[in-house]
């Protein structure tokens, strides 16, 4: 999948695909060639990625190759010992969750499962989670306050699922409940949002003592799609309503509801695992360690003053 | 979800009550109810139990005892933290004519009163205010009394009426979600009671925060309560919903609510709930 402003950069990476498949075989080499290629594609991408508009930086972050949980996983724990179930009803794979080493720190780590492949879409419901995936998360969260670990908790969710089933087995209770519950845990919750923060279904899992963002993912109170369709009762106007929602990371900050944004390489996270998962891990690393001095008692208490004074009073 | 989601084939408390001269129609049963009846009958109709909506201040009266009401936290307004402006103008605008409409500085009141000689406080939400949505001066002033309740050690009820969050607040409207879980989280370590009461309608983000996690949550009949607004769902799953579907009914039925109080019976409800809990 390409994005439309993305074109001339995905035009010259397939270009320079070619350039390095007949380096490989062709007696004549296309070293200089490949060399200015290479600068070219970087200009490009900066000058791209530098300037993304609200709504671009959405479709960046619904990227189908942007890298998910399972990424994360595989990225930047050395072990990963997944949890299933919330005791009640049954296991959401629209959130997962387990124990996870991240170089030495132990943590428990949630977030939300979308899935790359179709199977994999529909096993974990696109990270549209139902309330028992909320549950399952509270009780984990609550686990980790037991073995005195700290929660890591990764954000990628379209929002939570709205399904006849959710509602009578009360998606809103198991969100609001996750709310009171993490306002007084006590021990770190890092949060990052990774991708799409999307409303109720993102915050059900997403408050803590610090939250972090990748520069490119977004958070918001609606989808620019649903937004503009109830406010400007037209759904094409999701570009406008993107823009007036102030939902990228940047916004963000400035509004003082994220601590910090971890950049992206140039060309969006989806372009380079390998250069985007070693930052997402020293900062939460970073964060975890700072954290790690503060008693229970006290970071409930700079966590209530911290959402108490969201809003300009 | 927005507050303008307003399903359209809900079957008891919708629409809008019609008002002439002499009778009130009532918007479920349209039968023809003497005006003055109506309202001394608390807005309910004697004819099919329906519950009209109340104004945060009509609430006051039915649950306070006379003459014992003191607002806190009055001063507490609406903000524009995203400067928005929508297709049909600026939110600052909107808020403005909201006021000017009702009386209120934001879509919720709060304050402290007395339910039979017993001290309480109580923040009472009114859906006339911009659908009763959850602004961040409406998240701000059900912290703000939930926080003079544990100060004071006295019961919190808080009296939902909401379509939810307010989109024009944007990341600042989803955060009083947390802000306002976190104050009642204090309040259940303390051990001070937190009752909610659900009323129409009492759905998204709302219903999602500080208004389901009540130590006793309850409700009035026919009260529309849900997460996702009816028609998302029916285009989510693509299917027709029952039609009691999210009522305070079947809410009772899943488990989510302790009771529905009729009107006439809601302070007597509250006073006697409240005489469990042994202050210390």
């Amino acid at each position: 999948m390409s994005m439309d402003f993305e074109k001339p950069l995905v035009e010259l990476e397939e270009k320079m695909a070619e350039l390095v498949k007949l380096n490989e075989n062709e007696d004549v080499k296309f070293d200089t060639e490949i060399a200015e290629l290479e600068k070219k594609m970087k200009s490009i991408s900066k000058k791209t990625y530098s300037k993304l508009t609200p709504w671009q930086t959405v479709q960046v972050a619904r990227h189908s190759q942007r890298p998910l949980i399972r990424d994360y996983i595989t990225g930047m724990c050395s072990e990963f010992i997944e949890l299933h179930g919330d005791r009640c009803f049954g296991d959401d794979q629209g959130i997962i969750g387990g124990f996870a080493k991240i170089d030495d720190v132990r943590v428990m780590l949630i977030g939300h499962q979308k899935g790359k492949t179709v199977e994999e879409n529909i096993k974990s419901n696109f990270g549209m989670a139902n309330p028992e995936g909320y549950r399952k998360a509270l009780r984990l969260m609550k686990l980790a306050e037991k073995y005195r670990i700290p929660v890591l908790s990764l954000i990628d969710t379209p929002g939570a699922y709205p399904g006849l089933e959710a509602e009578a087995r009360g998606q809103a209770e198991a969100i609001a409940r996750n709310l009171m519950e993490m306002a007084t845990l006590e021990t770190p919750i890092v949060v990052v949002i990774t991708g799409e923060g999307g409303s109720g279904g993102a915050i059900g899992i997403g408050v803590g003592d610090v939250v972090l963002m990748l520069s490119n993912s977004v958070y918001s109170v609606i989808s620019p799609e649903g937004c503009a369709s109830i406010l400007w009762r037209d759904g094409s106007k999701a570009p406008v309503a993107a823009d007036a929602l102030k939902l990228t990371a940047e916004s963000l900050l400035e509004l003082g509801v994220i601590d910090e944004i971890i950049k992206e390489p140039s060309g969006g996270a989806h372009r380079s695992y390998s250069e985007a998962l070693p930052a997402v891990k020293e900062t939460i690393l970073r964060h975890l360690e700072k954290l790690s001095k503060v008693s229970g008692r006290k970071l409930t208490e700079r966590r209530f003053d911290k959402y108490a004074k969201i809003g300009r009073f | 979800m927005g507050w303008f989601n307003r399903s359209r084939s809900k079957p008891a408390a919708q629409g809008k009550t019609k008002s002439e001269d002499m009778w009130v129609v009532c918007p479920s049963c349209e039968a023809h109810v003497f005006k003055e009846e109506w309202h001394k009958g608390l807005k309910v109709c004697p004819k099919c139990n329906f519950h009209d909506r109340l104004t945060c201040h009509e609430r006051v009266k039915l649950i306070l005892d006379t003459g014992t009401w003191h607002e806190l936290g009055g001063s507490v307004s609406t903000t524009d933290p995203l400067e928005f402006v929508d297709g049909k103008g600026r939110y600052a605008d909107k808020a403005e004519a909201a006021k000017e409409k009702t009386g209120l500085n934001e879509s919720v009141l709060t304050g402290r009163g007395k339910i039979s000689g017993r001290r309480i406080v109580m923040a009472v939400m009114d859906f006339r205010f911009l659908g009763g949505s959850l602004g961040s001066g409406t998240g701000e002033k059900i912290l703000r009394a939930a926080t003079y309740a544990l100060k004071h050690k006295l019961p919190y009820i808080v009296v939902s009426a909401s379509g939810g969050a307010r989109m024009h607040e944007g990341i600042v409207s989803l955060m009083q979600m947390a802000k306002t879980c976190a104050g009642i989280a204090r309040l259940h370590k303390a051990r001070i009671p937190y009752i909610s009461i659900l009323t129409h309608p009492t759905t998204g983000g709302v219903s999602a925060s500080y208004a389901m996690v009540g130590d006793i949550n309850i409700s009035e009949p026919g009260a529309l309560i849900g997460f996702a607004g009816r028609r998302v769902i029916e285009e989510t799953i693509k299917q027709k919903l029952p039609d009691d579907f999210q009522t305070a009914e079947y809410l009772l039925d899943h488990g989510f609510i302790d009771s529905i109080v009729n009107r006439s019976e809601m302070k007597d409800y509250l006073m006697n709930v409240l005489r469990y809990w042994r202050a210390r």
